[in-house]
């Protein structure tokens, strides 16, 4: 997996001194700068001090918690992307974080694969705001306003929810999308469904704008989740 | 405390020192009022004879003159039990009585007044008291008539006996039936703090004594048995659940542990630690679902998701469900349909649509049709599973219906209950807590989860009061089916 160039600036607030050093690590390996702060005070001055792309929260921490740091962050304009972590993880958490002015929520424990799909995500909203109306992958093309999906010279017909399935996808080319971020985007669920749900509607959308074509764009990433890319690249 | 502490410091006790109190100055005003009547009466009494006396003697003295009061007055100074009788001079000279001395300046004085005195034939020193009447005669003669108060007095002290002795018994009374009916509440209330006091150092099974009166103890006591009764029977469910946890949660932990020891002590080559790590995070992740959707049942059950509760159509949730799984049922030969009319109802959508994912997750797993008895085909309707939404009286129903094997009825009730996994499903994947979390969702809103028989099959049912105000729809509303 690689971060986009150049390279990624990430600060990881989080109190538990063992977790926060696997984060650190495990984000460097992939190419993050990671910096740490181990309470609320000390991670409000450093997000306000330092330049970052991302900003990872643990919602209870010593000195300020995470919900009430994001409130005096987003007082101050600073608009950068906020991504809560929390042992508490129902719905209303969520909505309640989401409400404080965080952008995503990751319920503890979670994986560090989901964690890293999710921190890319928000991080790419940082640097490219403009929504563009027409998405391509390879020779793949999905128009947003005409709804319209050709591979090549080849019109595909997809129903609304595979529509917004690609959407999503094509949206986020090049990273990887868990089974957990389609079902909260495409979806709107945010429970955790027992069956392979997920994989048979990639596997119906894959059938059709995989199939027949020799060169596949939606590649399954072990242990991760979904990421649509031109194979060459 | 001391027993007589515990006994004076009880509200009988308190009660009957109140009730002593009031009932003792009751007494003594009554007898207050007695006597003072009395004496009032005994004073009218001594005033009529003495003012008859008086005017007998005048009459005497005015036909007779001097010598018929003397002898008059004489005569009945004699008479044994006599009142008094005293005729003075114009000086103050005695002349006939049977007064032997006055306090000084009772005779100066004319009209009514109580004195001091002494007869004549008196020996003793003890004082007497009397009423008297002092009135003129012609010729410059006074003339005293009195009465003896000796009556009035012992009468008082009669009076003031009786009222010693009735406060006395009163209060001797009413201390002591207060210690009495003391004892027995106490003795009561001691029966019960001992039961209780069993029954916090954990012998859940101990009850109070409930007596046959029918007394307010008893009712007390019969309601706090009730509640034991419940307490003990939600202890057991906990202890139950509690188990069924530790089983459920160690099972799959020890499976983990195996794993892990395993690849240590035999693993040779990468892809062999790979593979075995791979499974064991395979395996924690189905702990983390199994932890989830417990905390999950725990907060529905408990009313916490009480919060996030809006106006909604659960007939858009059927649909949302559909779409979802309509592949996952196709790619496992089977055919989910949707049929809904508006079903308005007011609740957590997230919760409703995944205690509506659950049943429909169940029935694709469970709800393959058997072969028939006469190993028929099994058509294509068999193969059908049916998500249903629409609106009956007052309730909305969410259902679910397969033509699998179903679940027999005597088994319905075990199957909603936590980790409960029916034998013929044990081999199946999952937590087991899928109907649990159904039905702790529809509790959440005041509805049921209800299996019945769809002939063959299992008809899963969430019975969730619609929202008010919203009439029943009409018949002619359309059906949406898809």
């Amino acid at each position: 997996m690689t971060a986009t160039s150049p390279q990624m600036r990430l600060l990881i607030i989080e109190d538990d001194r063992e977790s926060a050093d696997y984060l650190v690590k495990a984000f460097r390996e992939v190419g993050y700068v990671a910096d740490l702060a181990g309470d609320g005070e000390e991670g409000l001055a450093m997000a306000e001090g330092g330049d970052y792309d991302v900003l990872v929260v643990d919602r209870m921490l010593p000195k300020r918690d995470g919900l009430s740091l994001i409130g005096a962050l987003r007082e101050k304009s600073n608009r950068t992307p906020v991504l809560i972590l929390s042992a508490l993880g129902q719905v209303d958490d969520r909505i309640k974080g989401l409400r404080a002015g965080g952008d995503d929520y990751l319920p503890k424990p979670y994986s560090f694969a989901e964690l890293l799909a999710r921190v890319e995500v928000l991080s790419r909203r940082n640097v490219g705001p403009v929504e563009e109306t027409t998405y391509r992958v390879g020779d793949l093309e999905l128009d947003r306003l005409s709804h319209r999906v050709a591979r090549g010279k080849d019109e595909l017909t997809l129903q609304p929810r595979e529509f917004r399935l690609l959407e999503y996808l094509m949206k986020h080319a090049g990273q990887v999308v868990t089974r957990t971020m389609l079902l909260e985007n495409v979806w709107d669920y945010h429970f955790d469904p027992q069956t392979n749900v997920i994989d048979v509607h990639i596997s119906r959308l894959r059938s059709k704008i995989d199939k027949g074509f020799d060169r596949p764009l939606l590649h399954t990433i072990r242990g991760a989740g979904y990421m649509i890319r031109d194979g060459i690249r | 405390m001391t027993a007589f502490g515990k006994l004076i410091r009880t509200t009988a006790f308190r009660l009957t020192l109140v009730y002593l109190f009031l009932f003792a100055l009751f007494a003594a005003s009554l007898l207050a009022f007695f006597a003072w009547n009395t004496r009032r009466l005994i004073t009218e009494q001594i005033t009529i004879t003495v003012n008859a006396e008086t005017s007998e003697i005048t009459a005497i003295y005015n036909r007779r003159g001097l010598r018929g009061l003397v002898s008059a007055v004489d005569g009945r100074a004699l008479r044994p039990g006599a009142n008094l009788y005293l005729v003075t001079t114009l000086a103050g000279r005695a002349i006939a009585g049977n007064v032997g001395s006055l306090a000084p300046g009772v005779m100066g004085t004319e009209g009514w007044s109580e004195t001091g005195y002494r007869r004549l034939e008196d020996t003793d020193n003890a004082d007497h008291r009397a009423l008297v009447l002092v009135s003129q005669l012609d010729g410059g003669f006074r003339l005293l008539i009195g009465r003896d108060l000796e009556e009035r007095r012992r009468l008082f002290g009669i009076v003031a006996k009786a009222a010693q002795w009735s406060i006395l018994v009163v209060v001797v009374l009413g201390i002591g039936g207060g210690i009495f009916v003391s004892r027995r509440v106490l003795q009561r209330i001691d029966a019960m703090t001992g039961t209780t006091r069993r029954i916090m150092a954990g012998d859940l099974s101990g009850r109070l004594p409930v007596g046959r009166s029918g007394d307010e103890l008893d009712r007390l006591a019969e309601n706090l048995n009730a509640m034991l009764e419940r307490i003990e029977a939600l202890m057991a469910g906990l202890k139950e659940v509690s188990d069924n946890i530790a089983h459920d949660l160690k099972t799959p932990l020890t499976r983990l542990r195996n794993r892990a020891e395993e690849a240590l002590a035999k693993s040779r080559c990468e892809p062999e630690y790979r593979a075995a790590l791979e499974r064991t995070i395979e395996e924690s992740d189905g702990l983390i679902r199994t932890f989830n959707a417990l905390l999950m049942i725990a907060r529905a059950e408990s009313g916490q998701a009480r919060g996030n509760m809006d106006d909604f159509d659960a007939a858009e949730v059927a649909h949302g469900i559909h779409e979802l799984y309509e592949p996952l049922a196709e790619e496992d030969g089977m055919t989910l349909r949707v049929k809904t009319a508006p079903a308005p109802v007011h609740g957590n959508r997230e919760l409703i649509s995944q205690a509506l994912a659950n049943l429909v997750e169940n029935a694709i797993k469970y709800g393959k049709p058997v072969a028939g008895a006469q190993g028929s085909v099994v058509s294509m309707d068999a193969r059908q599973i049916l998500i249903e939404a629409r609106r009956e009286g007052t309730s909305v129903l969410l259902s679910v219906t397969d033509h699998g094997a179903g679940i027999p009825e005597r088994d319905r009730k075990h199957a909603i209950e936590r980790f409960v996994r029916l034998d013929s499903s044990r081999s199946q994947p999952g937590s087991g807590l899928g109907l649990s979390l159904a039905s702790a969702v529809t509790i959440l809103h005041g509805g049921e989860l209800k299996l019945g028989d769809a002939h063959p099959g299992l008809a899963a049912t969430l019975v969730i009061p619609a929202r008010d105000g919203l009439a029943a729809p009409a018949q002619d509303v359309p059906q949406k089916v898809a």
